[in-house]
């Protein structure tokens, strides 16, 4: 395991090219594009105003900055650095720009939802959409590219609109029986629609790409229902994470729940793994470590050694209460990902912070429970192979598969909070992002086999 | 059995108490007595003594003791009973109670099901109301911001990026915007399309192997169950016959197995219900396998039950001998008792031990008293019953031997003195037609007066016309007469008729008969006393008969 130097960063920015080949991040207003194994500087360009959002075409041609302030987007050109291109909203202000999947359009949603102005690159021409709704993810793509779906809000009922991204024909427009849809999301081979209510109320609704509803799924009523929602990459499965902190899984046959996932407070079952993070004391620190003293001898929160122990069953796991009263409770499941085979699901449970929960879907039983010392931020799987790296905002980052866990230190000059983490699309690097620098990480071929767990990582 | 061989338990003293209590209210259980007995060798003598030994033991009492021993654990068991149906009542109305409060947290509950529906319901009603009016701001805004077009370009591009496949635009016309709308509905068609034919070839490529699957399973178990085909081949059972036809079936239908590709409806049936009954039959199989393992247990169980029998039976042998000598050592120790009790008791104490064995045979005297002293007076009752009778008849008898004198010293007045003048026939006939009663009675004694009188030359033409007919004019004076003076004389004759005449009164009365043999033998008690009131009542109730 690679470490490579540290580089400054703002807000977060940091993004691998679709192809690989490229690593996009930004300083304030400035756009710094590198190469991925290098980690040279090829471009570098300087917008106009502070960016909060970037993001690559999906043929890593051409990347968009957004500034949401001055409602401006930039394009940039990696083949021609000196192309340049500006659209301005104006008054209509700007909250959110995405690419559409051909890379050629961009979609700019104005200021209170007003509208969305499709800005083509190829023509003049610019289309409005009217009426988009204003929720959480209300623009979905197909993994193909070909069709855009896109919530609508008319007359105090929700709606879907599915356009053609070609020519931004519309292909089907019809409504959904939703209160307050919430968010859409297409399966991956692209033929159904996932979509979901608000959380006052538990209701899933899937659609064929033809606009017709194949199914409806409500799992209780009157409690807050859905909080996360994700798709198996086989489109087999539809991962629901609701309030009451549980996963229910539904099958792409009956589009009924198979199995539901709990997560309580004790793990009782003594098949499944419970790996802890336990702090070890760097006194004791055998001479394996590759940290030089001093550095050891530094601010003991973060860092000093940690490694994971295995805890056998009953374990009991720190939960959070939480505040009675207040909206959007920390309670439920508010994070879920699917391993790129198929072969694992991996939940986060709000009210046990610092647990992260692997399933196997195979079996579908709770196959390994990982706890750290701080809440999770985040977690992310190699898009490859079945290993989840997490973060919890401390200068570890941790790595698990089915070999086994690790976690790891982040070397550095005073404290490297790792506060978010995305993999190279081959899974052979990943970036760690703290709050004004980012790192990268290279994981070597031999790490993949043989991760032993409990083992500090190895820096060289 | 405890009972019995505790003789020198120390505290035993309550349980001595307790016999006490038992044989004062029930009658000398033979068991306690028993008891007592042995405790006696410990426990010294005392006033209670007598009250021990009263009884001896006995095989007889034996018995009766164990039927004492199981009353007890009767009563112990009664107990255990109530006390479990006590409780058994407490848990249910326990039960009650906890229903009845599910029932009020369901009802809450709903309740509060209820208040949150109609909550949702307004809410959303505000909501709306919310949303029309940030809609119509909306729109106000989307128009100003329309209207207030900046004179820039909103779009500043350094030159038009070529597409991304590297066509060139299309023009648009009228009728390519259909073509267009069609061309996507195509596209739209042919995914959804794809979608569905590669979902259904896995599916079909699943059922194959699942097919295939069962298909073996299938042979398998025919092949498992194929060799009981050998043994009940005589049989005609159903499952062998089925095993049987299976094979040949799929002997002469392997080429059939191509077909069973095919996923229609009838084969798939065919396929699980042969399945079904294959497994059926395995199960079957299994399951006597299992009985057949089991019943070899309980063979086994039932050797031991035989083998415990046997130890039962020598169990039982033993605790005979046992009690044998029990009742022999108990025996002895009465015996021994009984000469230390002669020997060294005194006179009173004798007298008492002699009062105590005797007790009970007076006690059995009293009660015969007392039977014979029921019997005694029934019979008395019955005595004077019949000395009463036998009084009422005398009485009557007397009554009757009067009034026959009487007749007969009429009749023989009549006879002698025939042509007497009518007064006093009339007179007589009168005292005749009033005593109507003593018609028969004197009709009867009529010819019995014939024969041994010789005085009195009563002519049978005149009995006859008497017996034939009753009062006829200067016959019945006759009659009347001739009674009259018969009484006179003949009153004690009359009774010295003999018993054995016949009788010709048509009447034909058996009751008279008797009755007159009965007066003829004033020695027999009994009999004549009931037969003379039978007759009495006869006599009177032909009296009563005669007109």
């Amino acid at each position: 395991m690679n470490f490579s130097e540290v580089f400054k960063l703002s807000s977060l920015l940091c993004k691998f090219s679709p192809d690989g080949k490229y690593l996009a991040s930004c300083v304030q207003y400035r756009l710094v594009i590198r190469d991925v194994n290098t980690l040279q500087i090829l471009q570098l360009y300087t917008c106009l105003d502070q960016i909060q959002h970037i993001e690559w075409s999906a043929d890593s041609l051409f990347i968009l900055c957004a500034m949401y302030k001055r409602g401006l987007v930039q394009v940039w050109s990696l083949e021609q650095p000196e192309w340049h291109c500006r659209i301005d909203e104006g008054s209509a202000g700007l909250v959110a720009s995405c690419w559409s999947p051909d890379g050629r359009h961009i979609l700019n949603t104005t200021e209170f939802h007003l509208r969305i102005t499709v800005w083509s690159l190829c023509t003049k021409s610019v289309s409005y959409i009217k009426y988009p709704k204003a929720c959480q993810q209300g623009i979905a793509f197909t993994r193909d590219g070909r069709y855009m779906a896109l919530a609508e809000r008319r007359d105090c009922k929700d709606h879907v609109s599915i356009f053609v991204c070609s020519d931004w024909q519309l292909l089907r427009h019809f409504d959904t029986e939703t209160q307050d849809l919430a968010g859409i999301e297409w399966a991956p081979n692209g033929c159904v629609l996932a979509v979901w209510d608000t959380c006052l109320e538990y209701k899933v609704l899937l659609y064929s790409l033809d606009g017709r509803l194949l199914s409806a799924y409500c799992a209780y009523e009157w409690s807050l229902g859905v909080k996360s929602v994700a798709w198996s990459p086989s489109s087999q499965f539809l991962a629901v994470g609701s309030y009451d902190g549980k996963v229910r899984i539904l099958n792409h046959v009956t589009w009924k729940m198979i199995t539901e996932f709990g997560h309580p407070a004790t793990v009782n079952n003594p098949k499944t793994v419970v790996y802890k993070e336990a702090e070890k004391n760097p006194q004791l620190a055998l001479g394996r470590l590759a940290f030089p003293a001093p550095r050891a001898a530094a601010s003991p929160a973060s860092n000093t050694e940690s490694k994971y122990e295995i805890a056998s069953a009953p374990v009991s796991l720190q939960t959070l209460k939480p505040i009675a009263d207040r909206a959007n409770p920390k309670i439920g499941v508010g994070a879920l990902a699917f391993s790129p085979d198929n072969y694992f699901l991996a939940t986060r449970s709000d009210s046990v912070p610092n647990a992260v929960w692997i399933w196997d879907i195979q079996k579908l039983r709770l196959f390994v429970v990982l706890e750290q010392l701080s809440p999770v931020r985040s977690f992310q799987w190699d898009p490859q192979q079945p290993r989840l790296a997490i973060c919890t905002g401390g200068s570890k980052v941790y790595l698990w598969s089915p070999a086994g866990c690790l976690s790891v230190q982040v070397p550095g000059e005073g404290d490297f909070q790792v506060l978010s983490l995305c993999w190279h699309f081959s899974g052979d690097s990943m970036a760690l992002l703290s709050k004004d620098h980012f790192c990268l990480c290279f994981l070597e071929t031999e790490e993949r086999v043989g991760t032993a767990f409990g083992r500090p990582g190895d820096h060289t | 059995m405890g009972e019995w061989m505790t003789v020198t338990d120390p505290d035993l003293s309550s349980e001595s108490k307790n016999i006490c209590q038992y044989t004062s209210e029930t009658k000398m259980s033979p068991s306690s007595l028993y008891s007592q007995q042995v405790l006696c060798s410990s426990i010294p003598l005392s006033k209670n003594v007598h009250s021990f030994f009263s009884a001896f033991c006995t095989e007889e009492n034996i018995e009766q003791s164990i039927s004492y021993l199981d009353q007890e654990q009767l009563e112990t068991s009664r107990r255990e009973m109530i006390g479990l149906q006590e409780r058994d009542r407490q848990l249910q109305c326990k039960n009650r109670n906890l229903h009845q409060l599910l029932k009020n947290e369901k009802d809450e509950v709903q309740k509060l099901q209820n208040i949150i529906a109609s909550r949702a319901t307004q809410y959303n009603h505000d909501m709306k109301r919310k949303e029309r009016e940030y809609n119509k701001l909306k729109e106000r805004l989307h128009q100003l911001v329309m209207n207030k077009k900046d004179k820039k370009i909103a779009m500043e591009v350094l030159n038009y990026v070529g597409r991304a496949d590297g066509k060139r635009g299309s023009w648009r016309t009228g009728k390519t915007e259909a073509s267009f709308f069609l061309r996507n509905e195509d596209e739209m068609y042919k995914i959804l399309l794809n979608d569905y034919e590669y979902r259904q070839k896995q599916i079909l490529m699943e059922n194959a192997e699942l097919k295939k699957v069962l298909q073996q399973m299938k042979k398998e178990m025919i092949s498992l169950l194929s060799p009981q085909k050998q043994k009940p081949r005589e049989r005609a059972d159903d499952s062998t016959g089925t095993v049987l036809s299976d094979a040949e079936e799929d002997a002469g239908e392997l080429s059939r197995e191509s077909l069973w590709d095919l996923s229609c409806e009838t084969v798939r049936e065919q396929l699980t219900n042969s399945i079904r009954k294959q497994w059926r039959i395995l199960k079957s199989h299994v399951e006597k396998l299992d009985n057949q393992v089991s019943k070899v247990h309980l063979e086994g169980f039932n050797d031991e039950d035989v083998i415990s029998r046997q130890d039962h039976e020598q169990e039982t042998e033993k605790l005979e001998l046992e009690i044998q000598q029990c009742k022999e050592m108990i025996k002895t120790q009465q015996q021994l008792l009984q000469q230390q009790l002669a020997t060294a008791c005194d006179d009173d104490t004798t007298s008492l031990l002699r009062d105590c064995y005797l007790l009970e045979e007076k006690e059995r005297l009293k009660e015969e008293w007392s039977l014979f002293k029921e019997q005694k007076k029934n019979f008395e009752k019955e005595r004077r019953s019949f000395t009463d009778a036998a009084i009422r008849l005398g009485l009557e008898r007397k009554a009757f031997e009067e009034e026959r004198a009487s007749w007969l010293k009429q009749q023989f007045l009549n006879m002698t003195t025939f042509d007497h003048q009518n007064s006093e026939n009339m007179k007589l006939f009168s005292a005749f037609s009033g005593s109507s009663d003593r018609d028969s009675l004197t009709v009867h004694s009529r010819p019995r007066q014939k024969k041994p009188h010789g005085v009195s030359n009563g002519s049978p033409v005149c009995t006859s016309k008497l017996t034939k007919s009753l009062p006829a004019s200067p016959s019945t004076s006759d009659f009347c007469q001739t009674r009259s003076c018969a009484s006179e004389h003949s009153s004690i004759n009359v009774l010295n008729i003999t018993p054995e005449e016949p009788k010709p009164n048509p009447v034909g009365r058996e009751g008279t008969n008797q009755k007159w043999s009965m007066a003829s033998r004033p020695g027999s008690q009994e009999g004549c006393y009931s037969g003379c009131s039978s007759t009495y009542r006869n006599s009177h109730v032909e009296k009563d008969d005669l007109p």
